[in-house]
């Protein structure tokens, strides 16, 4: 089949257009980040007048870019981690088993998704500081109460996803291992779980960018002890002279290993999404 | 759970044939129950139960003096609620104002970013040298964590030293005053560039994922009977992507209609009129006057605001595709 003028024309066209509407923030950020101070506080240009790495070396010391960017590593790493090992367990029921109260969990699950952010915030706050005072357990400014909200953000897609792709896995696999004398979890843990692996890997990222770009909560319950990228990036900007040369160095250097890790593994995100959809 | 075996019949001869006659549970009925137990105790404790005392502070006068000792606020009723919705008051017409600017916001977004993204997957659909490439750039909005993207927007946005103005009006050589991208009513289109910018990627990752799910042979099949692209598009393209569009559009409007961060790393502590999402409105209601028990009334209304879309939505839906 030849593909006709029109269409050509078409298919050159959205994808320019695209391809400079994604690129041209990306293009900004990067040059910026190796612009000496006087370009990015003068009038805009799209080349630096020299090229320096110095912005690179400085964001570390005009705000503690380090700590937050462990913080941000600890907390994501922690929510993707509990909220993959939660995510599992709980698909695997949806996919496995029929069981009174299935649909009303999977309702409930989806529906958090339009719950908005503010209106459970405050209340949390509170929760979190009446546990303090409580048991003496600290959830506001440490990174326990960041960890346990962040993974509840990301399970209800976490969960829609793997049952969806643990659908597609045949139940005879289950069965075999049973006969072997596994149990439920070891069937899952032995069997399922491996020919589930890109699913896995899918959520797993979709987790730990939920985490890493949280914005809402992270501005109410960090303080300086736990803050996170996520707010300790804004620092930059809200200091009276903004070194935009080094925010978007900061900004490049927290974005570099997750899109690396995204756009690698983005086939195991189109199957996983593909698998869910189905459903 | 044979337990018959072990004792002997005569000891209890009056409970065992009871229990005989009882249909026993299949073994491990609370298997799934043990495995969704931590995800609901989670979602209990973090969303659930935050939300209902949530709900339940909507109802009080939670101001500055009780936020110490909430538990002894005293009950508002609705008078947070009656606050909320007076449109002649300050509260309530700005409340008003912010919902409209909502409304129009999430119109353009998710309008803008369905058309980008079916225009990108279908353009992709076809094999051709680089696709797998383009299909990579395309992915970055969405990939970057969403303040590093929003910040580099910022940057741009400046009005003497941003890549915009020095587009328009140093390469363009447009006349005129340089604008203010990120105060006053020029905030509302750079807001919606912004958040089309990272929106957009995410339809035409789903609908990517939706278009791999149709057999080419259709395709094959409709040329022959003599089908022009526009016309293979309309009559198979888009009424087998209706599953994944119900969802996509669903899950798009929801996410940008309590879209906070937006407006919130790029305006930080200004607040324009034309970038005053609802969240960001009611998130500035709440912590700069302390006043959270009006602010959950507010959250409380978009909530409801939203269950009634969405349930109508689902409904339409739902009844468009039984009568197909």
């Amino acid at each position: 089949m030849h593909e006709t003028i029109g269409t050509k024309v078409f298919r050159v066209a959205v994808i320019t257009f695209l391809t400079v509407f994604t690129m041209v923030p990306v293009y900004v950020m990067i040059t910026s980040s190796l612009k000496p101070l006087r370009d990015v506080q003068g009038p805009f240009t799209w080349w630096p007048s020299e090229i320096t790495l110095a912005p690179f070396v400085d964001m570390w010391t005009t705000v503690p870019l380090a700590s937050y960017f462990l913080n941000s590593v600890i907390v994501a790493s922690a929510a993707t981690i509990l909220s993959l090992i939660i995510g599992v367990f709980a698909s695997y029921a949806m996919s496995r088993y029929k069981f009174f109260g299935r649909s009303i969990f999977s309702t409930t699950i989806l529906s958090t998704q339009m719950f908005p952010g503010v209106l459970f915030l405050l209340p949390l706050f509170l929760i979190f500081v009446n546990i303090n005072g409580a048991t003496g357990i600290q959830l506001v400014g440490t990174m326990g109460g960041l960890i346990i909200t962040y993974l509840t953000f990301s399970l209800p897609f976490s969960i829609w996803m793997l049952a969806g792709y643990f659908d597609g896995i045949p139940h005879e696999l289950d069965e075999a291992a049973k006969v072997d004398g596994c149990g439920p979890v070891g069937a899952l843990v032995r069997v399922v779980l491996p020919a589930a692996r890109p699913g896995l890997i899918a959520v797993a990222i979709f987790s730990f960018m939920t985490s890493w770009g949280e914005v809402l909560f992270a501005s109410v319950m960090t303080t300086e002890a736990n803050r996170t990228l996520a707010v300790g990036l804004q620092l930059y900007s809200t200091q009276s002279n903004v070194y935009w040369n080094q925010v978007m160095a900061a900004s490049l250097v927290v974005s570099i290993p997750i899109v690396v890790a995204f756009l690698l593994l983005q086939r195991n995100f189109v199957a996983g999404l593909t698998a869910g959809g189905v459903k | 759970m044979s337990v018959t075996t072990v004792e002997p019949p005569a000891q209890k001869p009056t409970v065992r044939p009871q229990r005989k006659n009882c249909r026993p549970k299949p073994s491990g009925w609370w298997m799934p129950y043990a495995l969704i137990a931590p995800a609901v105790l989670f979602v209990l404790a973090i969303q659930i139960l935050p939300m209902v005392i949530g709900i339940f502070m909507s109802f009080i006068k939670l101001t500055k003096a009780f936020i110490a000792n909430w538990g002894s606020a005293p009950a508002a009723g609705v008078a947070n609620y009656s606050v909320s919705l007076d449109f002649n008051s300050a509260v309530g017409k700005s409340l008003l104002a912010s919902f409209f600017v909502t409304c129009g916001f999430t119109v353009l977004v998710v309008g803008l970013s369905w058309i980008l993204g079916m225009a990108a997957a279908v353009v992709l659909q076809r094999q051709f040298r680089g696709r797998g490439f383009i299909r990579t750039l395309f992915l970055i909005p969405y990939a970057l964590p969403m303040y590093a993207g929003i910040i580099a927007w910022k940057f741009m946005f400046q009005k003497d030293t941003g890549a915009i103005n020095h587009f328009l009006f140093d390469n363009l050589g447009l006349g005129g005053e340089k604008p203010f991208w990120l105060i006053g009513d020029s905030s509302f289109a750079a807001m919606v560039v912004v958040a089309l910018w990272r929106t957009w990627p995410f339809a035409f990752l789903m609908l990517m994922a939706g278009l791999q799910s149709i057999p080419s042979e259709v395709y094959e099949a409709s040329a022959v009977d003599g089908a022009k692209p526009w016309r293979q598009w309309r009559s198979i393209t888009l009424p087998m992507l209706k599953p994944v569009n119900v969802v996509l559009i669903l899950v798009m409007f929801l996410w940008t209609f309590n879209d906070f961060n937006t407006p919130f790393v790029l305006f930080g502590n200004s607040q324009p009129p034309g970038g005053d999402l609802i969240a960001f409105h009611i998130y500035n209601a709440s912590f700069l006057t302390w006043n959270f028990g009006l602010g959950s009334a507010m959250s409380v209304l978009l909530l409801l605001f939203l269950l009634l879309v969405t349930g109508i939505y689902l409904i339409v839906t739902n009844w468009r595709s039984r009568r197909a």
